[in-house]
């Protein structure tokens, strides 16, 4: 709104710029998306703005889907898998209002997704783009607080303390004791967070064929997967990487195959599950 | 029966209905105006200000009207505005030592150029509820006082001196040269925070930093946690100009004036091989009078200089990570409360995992019974 390359958002919010973001700022964050891009899974620095929505909330995926949203892109926005939570729906409105672009709820229709803690079932196709929230970009972060040292060991490539923490979870436990934002090596270069989502979409992001892009507002940091590129989850040769398994199916879809919600129906431990992807399942019962 | 869960947005729209009745409160009370917050809630519209980084007291007082009393929500009101603002120039440094003081007080010396002047203050109140702002406010009929009776509060003065430049006259205290053609600092709403830090970006954050833990954070420097023998070499309250040299000008016009609170703690220095002892200093600055967070301010960026200045680092108030990625009370505020949010997917994994934990270690037990910890992941 402040300078000559203003575009106007079509409808209810004429007094902001498209899609809230001034055109410089998105010219600043799209410069640090090429940069992610350009080396998968290295976070980039960027000039985070203060949004009118909360930090931890989904500022950076907010600030990077203003970035690359364009009049003519359909937007689907998920939290948890689902179209209908909350902060989806906020989020949802939020680009209907600032941007006046058709959103969607099917995963197919969408030329950017933007999620929290989730990858749709569906297989992403070329084209698409996923924007993912993320809370805390640093992986190691955990294990060691001071960015001055993390930075220091991602420059070297040196992952021991990632590799030792979850060499203490198979001492412990005997298995790795993490099964959601579970490391990953993209590009056989980079630990990356796969930000929260759980272990069990980890394999989608491998060679996956839409644009991953990483925003982290609240630590101003962005990250990004590009199409083709290999996403391989840390494991051990003789603990191999493992995915969530159910031994139920969802009960209003019949799925075998998607991440099920646990749902308690009554007070005397009663429990259904559900798919967590809403799209997915609809889609499915609709085929019946 | 399970019922999807759908209708956020329906939620949502009536959540904006119960909000807008809870901070109206009682209708047949007449409405809160922004003028009666700017001019009777005087101390919320300075931490606004300062928090919020944007001096307009008007725009305060409306986030503060808007955000029900809730200073935090406030601050995030007044960011939100300002973050699309567009920058239209840098105005000079402001000069201190020429400011009209309202107030002056000086720990280290009982009397000094200027003197002391005590100035509006809660000091030295006895703090006792007054029932009589309850009974005028109910009658509705407080009364001003008259102009005569009010004191003058601003002094006429040329200029005062600061303290830290009368210490100066013995070299006595460290002195800053100003860096050639004087750099612009880096504009951390613009720039993201990298470390190490420099002072300037250091003073920039902590001086949007939450008041509560900065004097946190400052107290417990003065409970062993970095020791830093402080002393208030002053703190003053007053309006100072604010001045702008357009290019095509080519001098500095004022463009006017704000009220601000600065402080400058002076602190013992034990010498190095290199260096004679002497004080050094830690300053604290804010919008309005704002004197806790000035203080708590100078404290906090005196600790911060422990490795500039050769100090052991090994308490938190001395590590930049720590005090300066955690000042911010909107990124605070924002991810303490996302834990709000749905989590269902990542607490259904975590689910899975106890489960199957447990069930190993029940197994394990029953075959063997080794001890077998039961402390969950980090």
């Amino acid at each position: 709104m402040n300078n000559s390359q203003t575009m106007q958002a079509p409808d209810t919010a004429p007094e902001v710029n498209f899609a809230y973001l001034d055109e410089r700022t998105k010219r600043m964050i799209r410069r640090s998306i090429l940069k992610a891009v350009a080396i998968p899974g290295y976070q980039v620095p960027f000039g985070s703005r203060e949004m009118p929505l909360p930090y931890g909330w989904g500022t950076g995926g907010i600030q990077v889907t203003a970035s690359v949203i364009g009049p003519t892109d359909t937007l689907k926005v998920i939290d948890q898998g689902s179209d209908d939570t909350v902060n989806a729906v906020n989020i949802r409105r939020f680009f209907e209002r600032t941007a006046g672009v058709q959103t969607t709820t099917r995963t197919n229709e969408a030329t950017l997704i933007q999620t929290r803690h989730r990858i749709p079932e569906k297989p992403l196709v070329e084209g698409q783009i996923i924007v993912f929230q993320v809370p805390v970009p640093e992986p190691m972060q955990r294990l060691e607080p001071r960015e001055t040292e993390t930075r220091t060991l991602h420059g070297l490539a040196e992952y021991g303390l990632m590799h030792v923490k979850l060499y203490e979870d198979i001492a412990r436990f005997g298995h790795i004791a993490t099964t959601y934002d579970y490391p990953v090596l993209v590009n056989h270069r980079y630990i990356m967070s796969p930000s929260p989502n759980p272990k069990f979409d980890n394999p989608k992001m491998h060679m996956n064929l839409a644009l991953q892009l990483f925003g982290a507002g609240r630590e101003k940091r962005i990250y990004a997967v590009p199409p083709y590129t290999a996403v391989e989850s840390l494991a051990f040769e003789d603990h191999p990487f493992e995915i969530q398994k159910w031994n139920t199916v969802c009960a209003q879809c019949g799925s075998t195959e998607s991440f099920l919600d646990e749902i308690i129906t009554d007070d005397a431990g009663g429990r259904m599950h559900v798919c967590s992807d809403s799209d997915y399942c609809q889609e499915r019962q609709d085929l019946v | 029966m399970y019922v999807a869960v759908k209708g956020g947005e329906a939620a949502i729209l009536n959540s904006y209905k119960l909000l807008e009745a809870q901070r109206r409160g009682d209708p047949s009370l007449p409405e809160l105006t922004v003028d009666q917050i700017r001019q009777q809630l005087k101390l919320s519209v300075d931490r606004v200000m300062t928090e919020g980084s944007v001096y307009d007291p008007e725009l305060a007082a409306l986030a503060i009207k808007q955000a029900s009393g809730d200073l935090i929500e406030a601050i995030f009101l007044l960011r939100a505005y300002r973050a699309t603002l567009p920058r239209l120039g840098n105005t000079c440094a402001i000069d201190t030592s020429s400011m009209q003081l309202m107030r002056r007080i000086s720990a280290t010396f009982k009397d000094l150029p200027g003197g002391q002047v005590l100035g509006p203050t809660y000091d030295y109140t006895q703090r006792l509820l007054d029932f009589t702002l309850l009974a005028n406010a109910q009658e509705g009929n407080s009364h001003p006082p008259q102009p005569s009776e009010k004191p003058s509060a601003s002094l006429e003065h040329e200029s005062f001196p600061r303290v830290i430049d009368l210490l100066n006259q013995e070299n006595l205290i460290e002195t800053f040269e100003c860096p050639l053609d004087d750099p612009l600092p880096k504009d951390l709403t613009r720039e993201p925070l990298r470390f190490p830090a420099d002072r300037a970006t250091r003073l920039q954050n902590i001086a949007r930093g939450d008041e509560g833990f900065l004097l946190a954070m400052a107290y417990s420097t003065q409970r062993g946690y970095s020791h830093s023998h402080p002393f208030v070499g002053e703190v003053r309250l007053g309006e100072v100009a604010i001045e702008i040299e357009p290019e095509e000008l080519g001098f500095a016009i004022s463009i006017g004036d704000i009220e601000i609170t600065e402080c400058e703690m002076v602190n013992q220095f034990a010498g190095s091989k290199t260096e004679p002892p002497k004080f050094t200093r830690g300053y604290g600055l804010a919008f309005g009078h704002s004197e806790r967070k000035a203080m708590a301010m100078s404290l906090v960026d005196r600790a911060l200089r422990a490795e500039e200045l050769g100090e052991t680092i090994e308490s938190p108030a001395q590590m930049q990570e720590f005090v300066l990625s955690h000042s911010d009370s909107l990124e605070a505020s924002g991810f303490v409360q996302h834990l709000k949010l749905p989590h269902y997917v990542d607490f259904q994994s975590e689910l899975e995992l106890v489960r199957k934990m447990r069930a190993n270690q029940h197994h394990s037990d029953a075959s063997d019974s080794l001890d077998n910890k039961s402390q969950g992941p980090s």
